[in-house]
């Protein structure tokens, strides 16, 4: 198993959602739900430290990779990840992405991290700090209207 | 060290003339954002203040840039005591059209090195930013532990 402590967060969004632990935590890991408002990717995870984790994009291609490192539904997710899809990524050490998700008054926020345990460039943290407010406003959108947000999203790395 | 700065994007199904009006409505900005007014004409060079009904300004500051619908800048100066030290810091709205959906970007900025305004702002922004969204997109505001906040905002002006 990682050491997780070896992690340090680079990247961390925060969002209040008017939605329960629960039903965050099951639009975070349905295969289905993911797809809505993760630019049609679909989450793939076995429901247990140690096993797989796989985003997989429309066309079928795996774009991220990892294992799960933390399933403690429904508080925290937490998962290695791996970009694929990118052969320059492919190489990388693995990052970390947790899910905390913590009940706040009427509503939950959800807190995404991302960290990495080597020293990665700053311009390697632009993907990520333009996505995740996407995929994260999108994902807010789902749980309280119904309807996900279709974001366009540059592809080329800067 | 670079100087610090807060960064938070968040994209809204609405029209920047909707999330422009949300932003300087004092009867809508009550509404989502932890029940303040924000008062001004908008103007540059005007003042701004942000109150709840009646109280004392918890906030005002001096509009710097006003270009509806896409961008508004502001300076911030809260008004509790132990903040009292600092010079104004900078807020930037910026309102980016893409198809149904509005980009928002809020930079606050321009703190001094170790400042307490900036270690007090994280977590507000993230709420406000996310109640707006809600209030444009589903008709209501969100609520996340607004009392317990207020609380310590109160114990701390009485400090």
């Amino acid at each position: 198993m990682i050491d997780i402590g070896q992690f340090k967060p680079k990247t961390v969004y925060v969002i209040y959602i008017a939605s329960a632990p629960e039903k965050i935590w099951q639009t975070l890991t349905d295969r289905k739900l993911s797809k809505q408002y993760f630019h049609g990717n679909s989450v793939e995870i076995e429901p247990r430290a140690g096993e797989k984790f796989i985003a997989r994009l429309p066309d079928g291609r795996v774009n991220v990779s990892g294992k799960v490192v933390e399933w403690s539904p429904p508080h925290r997710l937490s998962t290695t990840w791996t970009v694929e899809w990118i052969s320059e990524m492919r190489e990388l050490p693995e990052c970390l992405v947790s899910y905390d998700i913590e009940p706040a008054g009427d509503c939950v926020r959800l807190t995404l991290t991302e960290a990495y345990r080597w020293d990665v460039p700053e311009a390697m943290l632009a993907g990520g700090r333009m996505g995740w407010p996407a995929i994260l406003s999108s994902f807010k959108s789902t749980l309280e209207t119904g309807k996900p947000l279709i974001i366009k999203m540059d592809r080329r790395r800067r | 060290m670079s100087k610090p700065k807060f960064v938070h994007v968040t994209y809204i199904a609405s029209t920047p003339e909707k999330v422009w009006q949300a932003l300087t409505d004092s009867k809508i900005t009550a509404q989502y954002w932890f029940g303040y007014s924000l008062q001004s004409d908008w103007k540059v060079g005007s003042t701004f203040t942000a109150k709840k009904g009646e109280g004392k300004p918890v906030d005002h500051g001096i509009i710097l840039e006003s270009h509806l619908p896409r961008r508004l800048a502001y300076t911030w100066s809260p008004q509790y005591e132990q903040f009292k030290n600092e010079r104004p810091s900078r807020v930037t709205f910026t309102l980016a059209p893409f198809r149904d959906q509005v980009q928002l970007t809020v930079v606050h900025d321009d703190f001094d090195k170790g400042s307490k305004v900036f270690e007090s702002i994280n977590g507000g922004w993230s709420k406000a930013l996310s109640s707006l969204k809600s209030w444009l997109e589903t008709g209501k505001g969100l609520e996340p532990s607004w009392s317990e906040n207020m609380k310590k905002v109160r114990e701390a002006m009485r400090a």
